[in-house]
């Protein structure tokens, strides 16, 4: 048996771009006709498609391993422990934080956001007191804070953007007051794709002790994602817009900080021991997730980081790019198209109006030709309001996008304007 | 389902040229309506004259559908009593949402237009929300009426 140096080694197919038709394939779903043609699925910031690694390993689950978690000494509960333990693993190597303990399981976005409004900012609030976030945000990041505003007597205060859908960074300079008390910033715009550079805004408000949140729904699916890195103190996403299973989400929060909070629910997992006097409660991650949790969601979404990381999160940011530039050079070409956000960092969504047709026009001719997007206000009815607009329609791309997609979807805006404009 | 089973001529000109689009200073009765999903948002004014409806007119932006179905609301009340108003809302409910919806559309004139919105479930309220509108001008307290 021979052993082949390793310098004649195949170079690591890492550098390569994607192959896109064959991973198509790994998305039973992206076979589908819809309306007598090909699924042309654009829609992905609202939410993802999954690949049978995923479905297959919630399967596999639910086949062999189901059992409660932390609970019996049986097999099937060890079993299903062990994937559940695992896959958080999984999401604290992924998004590089410190410890497992950092690395709490939730619905999704939303959840994790109203998890640290309430056991962070509202025991901590006072009348007065002020919590910062951008005109930028999705109604998920905005409706938590009034809402514990309103329990508190504390000020919600929004940093300005421009024009193109830039956080007004200036502005946020000025609006930083001792009395802020947190910062609550999107990393990436989910109506605009506005890539926030998050980075300066935290070096300023960590400068003045200030806890940052980052809302990172529309981030981790598309960039490399390092909480060390970004020094935020709490980072939170989901698991359906990065290919795994709805129900599923993150909430990555520095340890201190979470040691330092309340629970957010009371219930079975989050104590060690309960008596009618007195209730001791658990660790941290499992503070924090009261009840039987969504155990085959957490291993479907690890399935899904699996597959991600798989792939390269460089590459999959590269292929995604490629798209976001393609299309926004074959929609201006478009008349009476006019793309709205237009930040120099963008992730791979595009929203836009075409003069003459309402966008939810434009959603029912696209769908007919086999094209799905998203038309409304995209749950961020204040970027709606700043642009002057009632909604807009966004094409948002992920890496089993092709450029023939695109092309599809120029072709199906030129449907629209036949029929309507 | 075809395309042009919904955007007829007639929607696609009543969107292009909406009727009776204008504010009315002198209204008797307005109502708002919007419609979270796609942002509709129309104003409906009436003029009565005891039982009759002697003006209707509207204002607003949305979608071609939610625009065109209430400028052919617009054409097809004026003149009506509250009462004919009310069975017309009631027909057009019949025509948007039941598949088993009489035939009788010769009666309902260019409203018929309005039959293909029955093929895209997703739009039928665009379709309704003029009609729910000029129900809460005529019946309800000037609270704003919504689709959701």
């Amino acid at each position: 048996m021979s052993v082949a140096p390793a310098s004649a080694a195949p170079a690591p197919a890492r550098r390569q771009s994607l192959d896109v038709e064959t991973l198509r394939r790994d998305f039973p779903v992206l076979a589908r006709q819809v309306n007598g043609k090909p699924l042309c699925y654009l829609d992905n910031a609202a939410s993802s498609q999954r690949p049978r690694a995923v479905i297959d390993t919630i399967s596999r689950y639910y086949e062999n391993s189901h059992a409660n978690v932390h609970r019996g000494v049986h097999r099937l509960s060890q079993e299903a422990t062990d994937l559940f333990e695992g896959a958080r693993e999984t999401l604290r190597r992924f998004v590089n934080a410190r410890s497992t303990r950092e690395v709490v399981f939730v619905r999704g976005t939303t959840e994790a956001i109203n998890l640290v409004a309430q056991s962070h900012a509202r025991p901590r609030l006072q009348p007065g007191d002020e919590i910062l976030i951008s005109w930028l945000e999705h109604h998920a990041n905005i409706v938590p804070w009034q809402m514990v505003c309103e329990q508190t007597g504390a000020v919600l205060r929004v940093i300005p953007i421009t024009r193109s859908g830039e956080v007004d960074f200036e502005a946020f300079l000025g609006l930083l007051t001792g009395r802020t008390r947190l910062l609550a910033l999107a990393h990436v715009s989910n109506a605009l794709g506005t890539v926030v550079p998050v980075g300066r805004f935290i070096r300023e408000a960590r400068r003045r002790g200030i806890p940052v949140l980052l809302d990172g729904a529309q981030a981790v699916p598309h960039l490399p994602v390092d909480v060390q890195a970004l020094d935020c103190d709490f980072y939170c996403f989901s698991g359906h817009k990065m290919c795994g299973p709805t129900g599923i989400g993150v909430l990555y929060g520095r340890e201190s900080l979470l040691a330092a909070m309340p629970p957010w629910q009371g219930g079975g997992d989050m104590i060690l021991a309960v008596s009618f006097e007195r209730t001791v409660y658990n660790e941290l991650p499992w503070k924090f997730e009261a009840g039987t949790p969504h155990i085959a969601g957490a291993i479907g979404l690890g399935a899904a980081v699996d597959y991600l990381e798989a792939l390269g999160m460089d590459r999959i940011a590269a292929a995604e790019h490629d798209l976001l530039d393609y299309a926004t050079a074959r929609l201006a070409q478009i008349p009476g198209l006019a793309v709205v956000g237009t930040a120099p960092e963008k992730a791979a969504v595009v929203s836009f109006t075409v003069e003459g047709v309402h966008p939810h026009d434009l959603g029912t001719i696209l769908d007919h030709e086999g094209v799905a997007i998203r038309t409304g206000h995209h749950c961020a009815m204040p970027v709606m309001e700043f642009y002057g607009v009632p909604a807009t329609a966004r094409a948002s791309f992920a890496f089993y996008n092709t450029r023939a997609e695109v092309d599809r979807l120029v072709a199906a805006l030129h449907v629209a304007l036949e029929v309507l404009a | 389902m075809d395309l042009k089973d919904l955007y007829r001529d007639v929607i696609v000109d009543h969107n292009r040229h909406p009727r009776n689009f204008r504010p009315m200073p002198n209204a008797d009765r307005h109502a708002e309506g919007f419609n979270p999903l796609c942002g509709d948002r129309l104003t409906l004014f009436v003029k009565l004259d005891g039982e009759r409806i002697a003006d209707v007119s509207f204002q607003g932006s949305g979608c071609a559908i939610s625009v065109a179905s209430a400028s052919l609301l617009t054409e097809s009340v004026k003149g009506c009593t509250v009462a004919e108003a009310g069975q017309l809302f009631t027909r057009m409910h019949e025509l948007l949402t039941r598949d088993d919806a009489s035939a009788d559309t010769a009666t309902l004139g260019k409203l018929a237009a309005l039959s293909g919105v029955r093929g895209f479930p997703a739009r039928v309220k665009c379709a309704s929300l003029c009609w729910h509108t000029l129900d809460a001008a005529l019946h309800r307290e000037a609270v704003p009426v919504s689709t959701e």
